[in-house]
């Protein structure tokens, strides 16, 4: 399903690589938290899978195709098998719900029909039926992630890629996003979440990759945030990232 | 829906950058209006060169009693002299290249002098014995009047041969170069034009840069990104070229037409069809332009 090999990005202008020698591969239908410190490469990962940025070198596939050889004229068409969910939700404040989430199957192409088919049953799936005629200042924060995790899915991509969903929540509405992202797995949906809360890895017990100046240091199915060796490794690291 | 969606998107994008687009439409506007008046300058001097360079006549002035130069010594040409120069130029040399030709005396030299400046000072200065007698020859090819030169330049009695065309060049160039100034001019104003075009459809991506960045997120084709903009400049441009081309009719109509062809009613100007030919024209430049200098903007906002 995503398959990195040997991926090193090193960003223009910058020394030291974001990812470094990257090799792993992640399964059709996982749920993978992407752990480490700030700075770590955790974005980077994800922006690497979205086609956003390009490995300096190294191979990506993803959904069986090698990201180097698709065109730039095709990644539009590549990211339509892909829903993206960041931290501070990137909601259109002059839309209604039913309208920001409309607008991503609009500019895609798609019918008035399929649009008012699909747009309800997403909005359904992440509970939010009766606040179709919101606007994002008329929610609440969980609420507003909830909008943009029905318009990453609502095109039912084969990946959702999530960069800090809870970033911005409470642990009890966390926990609100994180049983919906459940949810979405056991549909059958690859979930790849970079995240800083331990309290929901821990809980979770999926596969967990922990990724440390831009390498990945630990690859544990059922893990946790943290194993007992990881933190010493960490201050290490994170003593010479300060320099 | 899409066609829908891509309409509302272009008006939402020219009423947010209001000032940006009334700034579009004055200069192409201005530019396209210079464009078009150069233009039709230019058929204004197309069409008087094919009518006065038909009509442009070589004169064979012959000696008075008052010139020097040429074959003429301050005394007026004989009777004999002239003859002679009639005869050359029916003679076999020169025949097959002259159309016509006419004798003019100095008493109708005087009554055409006195025509052409009449109510001025130096109509009263001038009396008939001043202007020479002339030969006034049509050729057949007017631009072989060198040979005219060669046959009867040298001849007693012949003050001067002069080819009327030689004014009208030195008119003809002015003329050309007011309009390659106002070429000169619409160039610039042209670029101002691109550079307007392209800061404002930078400004109104730079506005919309949460929609364009969700609309990458989820997948939109670059095609369908860039469609509005480039639509939003083209919009404004149109509207400036429509002005442009409404004031060049207005210019052929009223100022021309009303004002210089009443004045000057013996030349004649470029009409109303010469304007509606040049104002598809103007539209369609400022189209292209719109298009071109849109398209450009917006894909290397999209790159980076
Ligand atoms: N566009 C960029 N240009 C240059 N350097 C960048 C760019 N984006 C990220 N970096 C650098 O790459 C490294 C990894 O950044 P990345 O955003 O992937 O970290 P992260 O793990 O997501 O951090 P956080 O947990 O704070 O979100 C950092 O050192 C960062 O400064
Ligand atoms: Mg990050």
């Amino acid at each position: 399903m995503i398959r990195f090999d040997e991926v090193t990005k090193v960003y223009r202008g910058t020394a030291r690589p974001a990812l470094n020698g990257v090799s792993l591969e992640i399964l059709s239908g996982e749920f993978v938290f992407l752990v480490g410190a700030s700075g770590s490469g955790k974005s980077t990962f994800l922006r690497l899978v979205l086609k956003e940025e390009k490995p300096s070198t190294g191979t990506i596939h993803v959904l069986g195709q090698d990201l180097g050889r698709i065109s730039s004229r095709k990644v539009p068409y590549f990211r339509r098998n892909l829903g993206v969910v960041f931290q501070d939700f990137r909601l259109l404040p002059n839309k209604t719900v039913f309208d920001n989430v409309a607008f991503s199957l609009q500019v895609i192409g798609k019918s008035a029909g399929f649009i008012h088919e699909a747009v309800p049953d997403a909005l359904q799936t992440v509970g939010l039926d009766g606040k179709a005629q919101r606007y994002p200042h008329e929610l609440s924060g969980g609420e507003q992630q909830r909008v943009a995790i029905a318009r990453a899915v609502v095109n039912k991509p084969a990946i959702l890629l999530a960069d800090e969903p809870t970033g911005n929540l409470d642990p009890e509405t966390s926990g609100g996003i994180m049983a919906l992202l459940e949810r979405i797995n056991a549909n059958g949906t690859t979930v790849i979440m970079a995240t800083h809360d331990a309290g929901i890895v821990d809980r979770l017990q999926r596969r967990v990759i922990e990724v440390i100046g831009g390498r990945v240091v630990r690859d544990e199915r059922g893990g946790g945030y943290k194993t007992q060796a990881t933190p010493i490794v960490t201050q290490g690291f994170g003593l010479g990232d300060a320099r | 829906m899409r066609l829908g969606l891509v309409i509302s998107e272009v008006g939402q994008g020219l009423r947010r950058n209001l000032s940006m687009v009334i700034s579009v439409v004055l200069v192409t506007f201005i530019s396209l209006t210079f464009v078009g008046a150069a233009v039709l300058l230019q058929m204004q001097i197309t069409q008087m060169k094919s009518y006065w360079f038909d009509r442009a006549q070589v004169a064979v002035y012959l000696c008075t009693e008052f010139s020097t130069v040429g074959g003429c010594d301050q005394q007026a040409a004989t009777p004999d002299q002239v003859a002679l120069v009639q005869a050359q130029l029916e003679s076999e040399t020169l025949a097959p290249f002259i159309d016509t030709f006419y004798f003019e005396t100095q008493e109708e030299a005087f009554a055409r002098f006195q025509e052409q400046f009449e109510g001025q000072a130096v109509a009263d200065l001038i009396t008939p014995e001043l202007l020479p007698e002339a030969f006034w020859v049509n050729l057949i090819d007017p631009t072989q009047s060198d040979i005219l030169v060669d046959a009867l330049g040298g001849l007693v009695g012949v003050e001067s041969i002069v080819d009327q065309r030689s004014y009208l060049e030195q008119i003809f160039a002015i003329l050309n170069a007011a309009s390659f100034t106002a070429i000169g001019i619409a160039a610039l104003m042209l670029v101002a034009a691109a550079l307007l075009i392209a800061t404002t459809i930078r400004l109104s991506a730079f506005s919309r840069r949460r929609e364009i960045g969700i609309m990458r997120l989820v997948g939109a084709s670059n095609r369908f990104i860039q469609t509005p903009f480039i639509i939003e400049g083209v919009v404004a441009a149109l509207i400036g070229s429509v002005l442009a081309g409404l004031a060049v009719v207005a210019i052929v109509q009223f100022f021309v037409q009303g004002y210089l062809a009443e004045t000057l009613p013996l030349t004649s100007f470029v009409g109303l069809q010469d304007a509606l030919l040049v104002v598809p024209l103007l539209i369609a430049a400022g189209a292209v332009l719109a298009a071109l200098s849109a398209n450009v903007a917006i894909t290397r906002y999209l790159r980076v």
